[in-house]
């Protein structure tokens, strides 16, 4: 598998344009589109009611709006006998018990009441500035670690992967309108992390490859590096992408939104340890100097035999 | 060789602490006293037997344990209908709830081995976020140290004009002349030191204003979140729910989680039931209407009639430590009232000349409704409009001064005294507490939950152990084993640590299965390299987990970072998400460096001459 050697870094123009087009998409989607914010970050009530035959979400949402309930959103969630009914309205303690009585009709319907939720919209504007700051503290706090870790231009390199790897989750998530919930920041938050593993292990074989090649540009020993570490890069991946799919098919609906996030993050996440992180690297002119430990002064005079 | 002992302690240990998640719990019912005077015992045990069996329902078998008797059936259903029956037979003075009962035996207890805590989303339960009301606290307070400033005012004769509590958290009292001011002014002080006082005038008054401290402030709202944070655990306790979890969470809010709860609606009624007392002294005939208000009566059954009460609030609900209904020498209903040292001493203070007057014991209730959301500051805050019900419910004539424990006889009927002592209970609260978050997940939700969950881990493992075994061979036999004890390690520290596992957990368990598998594949490139450079076999291998630890180390270590800070930031399930991926990266770790090194030292190390490596 090492054999194949791959002009990584001679394709880097293309990538750079394939990135930033991305990148620009999935901005233009949040500003206009947002995200699809889910209940944790909106505040509302949210009542999961099941079955026992495929529900008819017309003549639910009728009787909703019969029974005084202001533009309450249905939907299917997984089955056809499972139903998600959304309502702004401020809290009640009974409006769980409420709502449950007027789909049940009196008796007509066999409903039952599989979760309710409230988030008071308070809580909801909390969490959304936490979220928030939860990803520029892990962002904040990797690229300090990298800098002491490596070096400067590594850290920058790294971080600007790292920002253009949630920017696209972000953008899907928007672009689709997913729904965003708490589940799916904690997945984007492992996408940090697992793209950052990633990221480490290619830029510890450049530092290594700089420091062993006699000879050769930086572009010539980045593209080597990647060669090298390109065989268990994608092992990585595919390992955790076939445990990806297995929780996304048999997980069931309320980790779906969780797996989707994680599974494209990884799939980006590969895409920019190799392409971004690099050609961010060889944009700063990274050489073999800026890898060398500082020298102090007296020490030059001794080397001289 | 020290370290292939160290390694085969460690995961006997693993594979101990990891067994009792193998047993299922059992559906119990849990029967307790109401009353710490109510005993547990054989008879009662008999008692719930006989109960079942004439309902004709089917136990596993019954245990007295130190705090309640346990009666395990085999299925949900059992254990709900035995709940119904249950309950309504023993009726108040006991206590039936419903449980999960661990299935571990006895010698694994006994080395302290436990399964995990399932979260509520895989259990099925409750979740409450409530938020006190520290302004409502706050104006309250002042309400109390208003009366009592008038009060003190009064004894040393010095003529005020006003007494004014304000929204700012100030008093303002006004005189019409400065001497009166200065009078007051060395009475309060001694006695007041919450307060700093300020003097101002104007054409008119004279005015000396007294403003909470911030330390009292502080103390004020710390005390809220106590008494309410007690209060609330009570009110859970009557509930009867097994391992109920009220918690404070910040400054101003409480946590509280109820795992196995069918009926949410009672528990919401039950818990958010707001309330507070004031004990005011009915109005003398004479006295100046400005100075009283009316009040109806809350039961409005009994009697009719509305009461003419003064304005002035001798203690509140917070002065309240308890209150008990029981029967006195005559074997007449009565109930027992509790005050707190100061709240007797304000008592004593009032009933001292008050003897043959009425007091009045007012029920307040907080009935609050949403109406709306607007923003405050830049921040989206819900727009809530508090409507407050004032009514009486015992009005009874002072026989003598009271202190901090007094009666109220002359009651009906043991019901009403039950009735009032539960009233004066609920009153007991600081400050109005408000709902600001609620899930509720049924329990056919979380088993379904736990089913899917551990289904695609199994599926998981299973793949990646395929696809390791047939990409690396023998190594990927070593790194498949790794992986498999990797995951045993993570059950068994969660359950020693006593972790939550929550259904983002359970995804964090699965993501662990196909990172983990990251370290060993970074080892065998390595080494695989290095043959290919032409080194000896042992040579390389040597090299390829020399080399390797250091990207392993780097690369873990900012995943954990992340971890962590998740952990920080986040509530609840994300919590449990964090949790697992921090003990799985850290035993991947373990398991990747140590112990596939010892498998493969123990295969290949002893030979010199290694031919061919199946990697």
């Amino acid at each position: 598998m090492s054999e194949l050697t791959f002009d990584f870094m001679g394709k880097r123009k293309i990538a750079a344009v394939l990135s930033i087009i991305a990148i620009v998409l999935s901005v233009a989607s949040l500003a206009y589109k947002q995200l699809a914010f889910g209940l944790d970050f909106t505040g509302g009530t949210l009542i999961e009611v099941g079955y026992k035959v495929p529900a008819d979400l017309v003549s639910i949402r009728e009787q909703l709006s019969n029974a005084g309930y202001e533009s309450p959103m249905v939907q299917n969630f997984g089955s056809e006998t499972d139903v998600l009914v959304r309502l702004a309205q401020g809290y009640t303690p009974e409006v769980g018990e409420q709502v449950l009585s007027t789909l049940s009709g009196n008796g007509q319907y066999e409903v039952e009441l599989r979760r309710s939720e409230f988030v008071g919209s308070q809580v909801g504007e909390e969490l959304r500035e936490q979220g928030g700051l939860g990803m520029l503290f892990a962002l904040g706090a990797v690229m300090l670690y990298v800098a002491l870790r490596f070096q400067l231009k590594f850290s920058l390199g790294a971080v600007v992967a790292l920002g253009h790897d949630v920017i696209i989750v972000l953008g899907l998530f928007s672009w689709f309108q997913w729904n965003f919930d708490l589940t799916v920041l904690a997945a984007i938050m492992a996408v940090i992390g697992y793209s950052l593993n990633d990221t480490i292990v290619v830029f510890d074989r450049i530092r290594e490859n700089f420091r062993l090649m006699r000879k050769g540009t930086s572009f010539e020993i980045i593209n080597t590096s990647l060669n090298q570490t390109l065989g268990r890069t994608l092992i990585t991946s595919l390992t955790t992408l076939i445990v990806l799919v297995a929780l996304f098919v048999f997980g069931g609906e309320l980790i779906r939104g969780f797996a989707v996030a994680l599974t494209v993050g990884v799939l980006v996440g590969t895409y920019s340890s190799i392409y971004v992180a690099s050609n961010i690297l060889l944009a700063l002119g990274i050489c073999k100097e800026d890898l060398i430990p500082p020298v102090k002064e007296g020490s030059e005079l001794d080397e001289i035999p | 060789m020290w370290k292939y002992a160290l390694i085969l302690c460690v995961l006997l240990l693993g594979a101990v602490y990891a067994i009792p998640n193998i047993y299922p719990d059992d559906p119990a019912l849990q029967v307790s006293g109401a009353r710490s005077s109510i005993v547990q015992d054989s008879r009662l045990q008999n008692r719930v037997l006989r109960i079942l069996d004439e309902a004709g329902i089917q136990y596993l078998s019954s245990e007295i344990g130190e705090k309640n008797l346990l009666v395990r059936f085999a299925d949900n259903e059992a254990q709900l209908r035995a709940k119904t029956v249950v309950a309504s037979a023993l009726g108040d003075d006991y206590l039936v709830a419903l449980n999960l009962a661990p299935t571990t035996p006895d010698w694994l207890v006994n080395i302290g081995a436990y399964p995990m805590k399932l979260g509520l989303d895989l259990r099925g339960g409750v979740h409450f976020l409530m938020e006190v009301d520290m302004e409502k606290a706050l104006t309250r307070r002042l309400d109390v140290y208003a009366s009592e400033i008038k009060g003190l005012l009064r004894e040393e004769k010095v003529r005020y004009r006003q007494v004014e509590a304000l929204p700012d958290g100030s008093i303002t009292v006004t005189f019409t002349k400065s001497e009166i001011r200065e009078q007051a002014v060395s009475v309060l002080r001694n006695e007041y030191r919450e307060f700093r006082f300020e003097q101002s005038e104007d054409d008119s008054n004279f005015y000396l204003k007294a403003t909470l401290l911030s330390a009292t402030l502080k103390q004020i709202e710390a005390y809220a979140l106590q008494q309410n944070l007690t209060t609330i655990r009570n009110r859970v306790n009557e509930l009867g729910v097994a391992e109920p979890l009220v918690q404070r969470q910040g400054g101003t809010r409480i946590v509280v989680e109820l795992p196995g709860i069918q009926d949410a609606t009672l528990a919401k009624k039950i818990i958010g039931a707001t309330a507070n007392l004031e004990f005011r002294l009915e109005a003398k005939q004479d006295e100046l209407r400005s100075r009283t208000e009316i009040y109806e009566f809350r039961n409005k059954a009994n009697r009719q009639g509305d009461v003419r009460v003064e304005k002035d609030i001798i203690v509140t609900g917070d002065s309240v430590s308890n209150a008990n209904a029981s029967f006195d020498e005559n074997g007449q209903p009565q109930v027992n009232i509790t005050l707190d040292s100061k709240g007797g001493k304000l008592m004593n203070r009032v009933t001292r000349n008050a003897v043959g007057r009425g007091m009045v014991v007012l029920f307040l209730e907080y009935p609050s409704r949403v109406i709306g959301t607007e923003v405050v500051n830049g921040k989206v805050v819900e727009k809530r409009k508090v409507f407050e019900e004032k009514s009486i419910i015992s009005l009874a004539t002072i026989q003598t001064s009271l202190g901090n424990q007094f009666r109220i006889t002359g009651l009906d009927s043991p019901a009403e005294s039950s009735e009032l002592a539960l009233l004066l209970r609920a009153g007991s609260l600081a400050a109005p507490i408000y709902f600001v978050e609620e899930r509720t997940v049924g329990p056919s939700l979380g088993q379904e939950n736990i089913d899917l969950g551990v289904k695609s881990v199994q599926i998981g493992l299973l793949l990646v152990l395929a696809f390791m075994l047939l990409y690396y061979r023998v190594f990927g036999l070593f790194a498949n084993i790794a992986l498999t004890v990797n995951l045993m390690l993570l059950i068994a520290v969660m359950s020693i640590l006593s972790a939550t596992l929550t259904l983002p957990g359970i995804a964090g368990i699965v993501l662990t299965v196909g990172m983990a598998v990251d370290a060993n594949v970074l080892i065998f490139s390595r080494i695989k390299e290095e043959i290919k450079g032409g080194s000896a076999i042992q040579t390389a291998i040597h090299a390829g987990y020399e080399r390797a630890f250091q990207t392993i180390f780097d690369a873990n270590i900012t995943t954990l970072l992340v971890a962590v800070i998740l952990f920080a930031v986040g509530t609840g399930p994300i919590k449990g998400f964090a949790v697992t991926l921090s003990i799985g990266i850290l035993t991947s770790m373990f398991t990747a460096i140590v112990l596939t090194r010892a498998m493969v030292n123990l295969t290949y190390g002893g030979r010199a001459k290694v031919k061919k490596l199946w990697i």
